[in-house]
């Protein structure tokens, strides 16, 4: 059985708790990825990164894009926890672990898991300036479109 | 039915969600839009433009032609910008 753990948080989280958990006590565990996405600084300076969701699909939504991404390679288990509400320059936003026997099945799947999240996860982020500029929505970029449409064209899409 | 909304479409509106009671001509997605972009200024200005606006059926990605004729909740939001 595939262990899938997926939360929405508003807390920071521990990577090297969560890996600890993931691996439990297996030993036919070959390679874990673990990403994790950062709120990064820019110019002008932020204050913070403000996470908005939607409470209830974004847990269903990252689900769906971890048990596709279970369907399409081997993998042992996958946790993927994003957070919401304010994060500041430096803190941690999202977390995506992905345990397989091998290498190849762990790497895809863990950015197969991000590049469908960034496009169907009901999140949205709005920049908060240090200088008490307006603060705006960040606009979807159209690499991460056509990030998901190369999942799409190596296998006839999932969902 | 209930009606939420997110991100710079909720700041336009004014509203995060409201209650509403709908003709029942509106059958559809692109119908409730009209017939939201008919109550004021806020609406129109938070659906001007149509194809950056994404819509969720009972908590599911909707198109434009989705039925929400037995929904109790429909979403509408940006495109998203997560991870």
């Amino acid at each position: 059985m595939v262990a899938l753990k997926v939360r929405v948080q508003l807390e920071d989280f521990n990577a090297q708790e969560e890996e600890k958990r993931l691996l439990s006590d297996r030993r036919d565990i070959g390679a874990i990825i673990s990403f994790i996405g950062l709120c990064r600084d820019e110019e002008p300076p932020l204050s913070a990164l403000e996470l908005e969701h939607y409470a209830g699909m974004a847990e269903t939504e990252i689900e769906a894009v971890a048990k596709e991404a279970s369907s399409r390679w081997p993998i042992f288990g996958a946790t993927i926890i994003h957070r919401y509400g304010m994060i500041k320059p430096g803190e941690q936003i999202v977390l995506t672990l992905v345990a397989a026997a091998h290498r190849e099945a762990a790497f895809a799947s863990a950015q197969f898991i991000m590049d469908y999240l960034k496009t169907k996860a009901p999140f949205w982020k709005k920049r908060h300036f240090l200088d008490g500029a307006a603060s705006d929505w960040i606009a979807p970029k159209i690499e991460d479109d056509l990030a998901l449409r190369r999942w799409q064209e190596s296998k006839s899409p999932g969902g | 039915m209930k009606a939420i909304y997110f991100a710079w479409i909720r700041e336009r509106i004014g509203l995060a969600e409201e209650e509403l009671h709908l003709p029942q001509e509106v059958k559809t997605v692109a119908e409730l839009v009209d017939w939201l972009v008919g109550r004021g200024e806020g609406y129109a200005l938070a659906f001007e433009n149509r194809q950056s606006i994404r819509a969720a059926v009972d908590k599911r990605h909707a198109s434009a032609h989705s039925s929400i004729v037995s929904a109790r909740e429909i979403a509408f939001f940006p495109p998203m910008t997560g991870g």
